[in-house]
């Protein structure tokens, strides 16, 4: 085994192993969309964030138009404090909601935004003013509890 | 002003662990000279040799190489002094994952800074030296037991060392192969001004070869001089070494209870 | 009992003054790494026997695993309509765990016991103690190369794994079975995220490589110079590998793959 084909082996090795990690990368992940895009930021207050992870896609009309950079807490205000990176090439208006919705019926949370009407944008770093929390199952399900009791109690108290 | 002794050992005493092996030798090696050293097999002569190497370090006494005390080496020294020495393995010990050229070329190559046309050239010089220079392109694997040998000589003295240690440079060798190498031995030394010393058992090949001779027993020097003087001493372990007698110092029964007790025999002491 | 439990002691004592030695012989791996890297050629040479030669098996194991992958995950799948998901079962499957573990496993078994075995038949033939003899390092000539030539090899060699393995749940989720194509790649590739579960694949097939390599040359610098001393060292690295992967996946997964946001 002399060393030119050493060399030459290794060479081909080495190759169709980055080959295998490149080919990981971008037909198998997600590198290829989004992580070079240019990007900018603005954050939006929640009074819960529910399952909302970093990461997680910020869609508007389904398509995903950015991810979820950051997740804080606002220790004054004591709401949940979420930081969207959107991609540069769309702009939302001023009066944008933002709402966490879910994927399917138990799947993963994402950020929704609905476009308002407002003639001014959003610009990087600025906030958006008009959000919905995540829907939590058990205040939902305490919350239908105590109607149905209210109920039962009217109908009682009514005879 | 050189000193007379490439390698002085004084009362030297060595353990492996608790187990003694050498129990305090004194002996010089004289600059120059080839130099046996012989004994049984677990005498402890390999590991006299290993010390005179460096490889190994005294329990008690002094081991004094080429002018340094081996005790006294930090690891640069040792290596620094181990570049004076070739040593020859038993059985050879080639690389087998490279030639014949690179396992003579290894040490130049590692040590030296020396140019690829000058390392062949000395390379070709060494195995021509030892008659294979024509071999310099097979593996150890397609040697004989006697070329693999000759090659490991012509390893050993790559760079030239002023002392040369041989392990058991005969053992399994046809008698063709082992004058050869008794050739070399001597031929080497005196060509290049070196010291040799020879560990072996093996006496017709040696005495005649070298120009001092110690025998061991036990971890002990029991006999020393000139091979002729050697012969004449009338020490018993020497005598019936060299005549290979079966009965003698060393006996011939490892020690056993009495025979007929042992089989049971009636009447038995 | 008590003749056990004396044993039981005595080797778990040599059990961890193995494990200290083990370190100790790393730490001096490491700062004699030098020539490996200077001298990459020798190198290169580990590499080429570490992992060129492992290529078929690891190619060919990964093809097969995918496809097992293909046909059980397809068949649990559509009980519950979700046969489309294939492609991100198979994926992921291979990604974050199969690729690493098995890789490192087959790599063990092939590339490891050969490591050991010829380290440790150098050392018997004492070709070691006569580099040190000639004032060379046989650490820094003969180990640290494979060293550093099995760390190397070991991340390709999974990538290379996994990759085969997405191909063959290709092969028989979709062109086979019939799964949808579009649909096979595009959920897939929402679903794995390059920083999460292929960067964490990486690392855990650096970190095995690691594990194995060491333990290969380990087990060879330090067998018996005989030939059962040999063959016990080349077993030992294949059983201690294996279990030291199963047992750093475990680690690596509930820190990587678990907590929130």
């Amino acid at each position: 085994m002399n060393r030119s084909t050493i060399d030459l082996w290794v060479g081909v090795f080495v190759a169709i192993g980055l080959g295998a990690l490149l080919f990981l990368a971008l037909k198998v992940g997600n590198l290829a969309s989004f992580s070079t895009a240019d990007t900018y930021r603005v954050d939006a207050h929640f009074g819960n964030i529910g399952g909302l992870k970093v990461r997680a896609p910020v869609k508007s009309a389904g398509v995903v138009v950015g991810r979820v950079a950051d997740i804080g807490f606002d220790n004054q205000a004591y709401e949940a404090v979420a930081v969207l990176s959107i991609d540069a090439r769309y702009q939302f208006p001023r009066d944008t909601s933002a709402k966490i919705l879910t994927s399917g019926l138990l799947g993963e949370q994402y950020i929704g935004l609905e476009a308002g009407a407002d003639g001014r944008m959003l610009k990087n770093g600025e906030r958006m003013r008009i959000t919905q929390s995540a829907v939590v199952l058990e205040n939902l399900i305490s919350q239908f509890l105590f109607s149905k009791a209210a109920e039962g109690g009217d109908a009682k108290g009514g005879k | 002003m050189a000193d007379p002794a490439i390698a002085q050992i004084e009362d030297l005493t060595f353990a492996y662990g608790r187990q003694p092996v050498l129990h305090g030798i004194d002996l010089d090696i004289p600059r120059g000279k080839v130099v046996a050293v012989m004994g049984q097999s677990g005498c402890g002569k390999t590991t006299l040799l290993r010390i005179i190497a460096a490889a190994l370090l005294p329990t008690r006494g002094r081991a004094r190489v080429l002018g340094r005390l081996t005790g006294e080496l930090d690891r640069d020294a040792l290596y620094a002094l181990r570049r004076r020495m070739g040593m020859l393995f038993q059985f050879g010990a080639l690389f087998t994952d490279m030639t014949v050229f690179d396992n003579v070329a290894f040490q130049m190559r590692e040590h030296t800074d020396l140019p690829e046309d000058a390392i062949r050239d000395l390379t070709l010089l060494k195995l021509e030296a030892v008659g294979l220079r024509g071999a310099a392109a097979l593996m150890p694997g397609e040697l004989s037991g006697g070329m693999a040998r000759r090659v490991a000589l012509a390893r050993a003295i790559a760079l030239d060392p002023e002392l040369i240690l041989y392990d058991e440079p005969f053992t399994g060798l046809d008698p063709i192969a082992m004058g050869v190498i008794a050739r070399l031995v001597r031929q080497l030394n005196d060509s290049l001004g070196a010291t040799s010393v020879i560990v072996t058992h093996d006496v017709a090949e040696t005495l005649p070869l070298v120009d001092y001779v110690y025998f061991m027993a036990d971890g002990r020097v029991v006999a020393q001089g000139t091979p002729a003087a050697v012969r004449r001493s009338g020490v018993p372990f020497v005598e019936q070494f060299v005549s290979g007698a079966t009965d003698g110092p060393v006996p011939f029964h490892y020690p056993a209870p009495g025979y007929r007790a042992d089989l049971g025999l009636a009447g038995a002491a | 009992m008590r003749a056990a439990l004396i044993r039981l002691g005595a080797a778990v004592t040599s059990g961890v003054w193995r494990l200290g030695y083990a370190s100790r012989f790393f730490v001096y791996l490491l700062a004699h790494s030098g020539t490996a890297l200077r001298r990459f050629r020798l190198t290169v040479r580990e590499i080429y026997f570490a992992g060129v030669l492992s290529l078929i098996i690891i190619l060919v194991s990964g093809l097969f695993v995918g496809m097992v992958l293909g046909l059980q995950g397809y068949d649990t799948l559509q009980r519950y309509g979700s046969s489309e998901a294939l492609g991100v079962l198979v994926a992921l499957s291979l990604v974050r765990e199969l690729g690493p573990v098995v890789a490192g496993l087959l790599f063990a078994s092939r590339a490891g016991s050969a490591i050991t075995a010829e380290i440790g038949l150098m050392k018997a033939t004492e070709q070691l103690s006569t580099m040190e003899m000639m004032a060379v390092d046989p650490v820094a000539r003969v180990v640290a190369p494979r060293f550093w030539g099995g760390v190397l090899s070991m991340p390709l060699l999974a990538a290379l794994f996994s990759a085969m393995g997405i191909f063959g749940g290709y092969l028989v989720g979709v062109v086979l079975i019939g799964v949808d194509e579009g649909a096979f790649w595009s959920q897939m590739q929402a679903a794995v995220d390059v920083r999460n579960d292929i960067l964490n694949g990486v690392i855990k097939s650096v970190v095995f490589g690691v594990a194995v390599t060491l333990i290969a040359v380990f087990e060879g610098y330090d067998a018996p110079p005989t030939a059962e001393g040999v063959s016990g060292a080349t077993t030992r690295t294949v059983v201690t590998s294996s279990l030291a992967i199963l047992a750093l996946d475990f680690v690596l997964t509930a820190l990587m793959f678990t907590g929130g946001n």
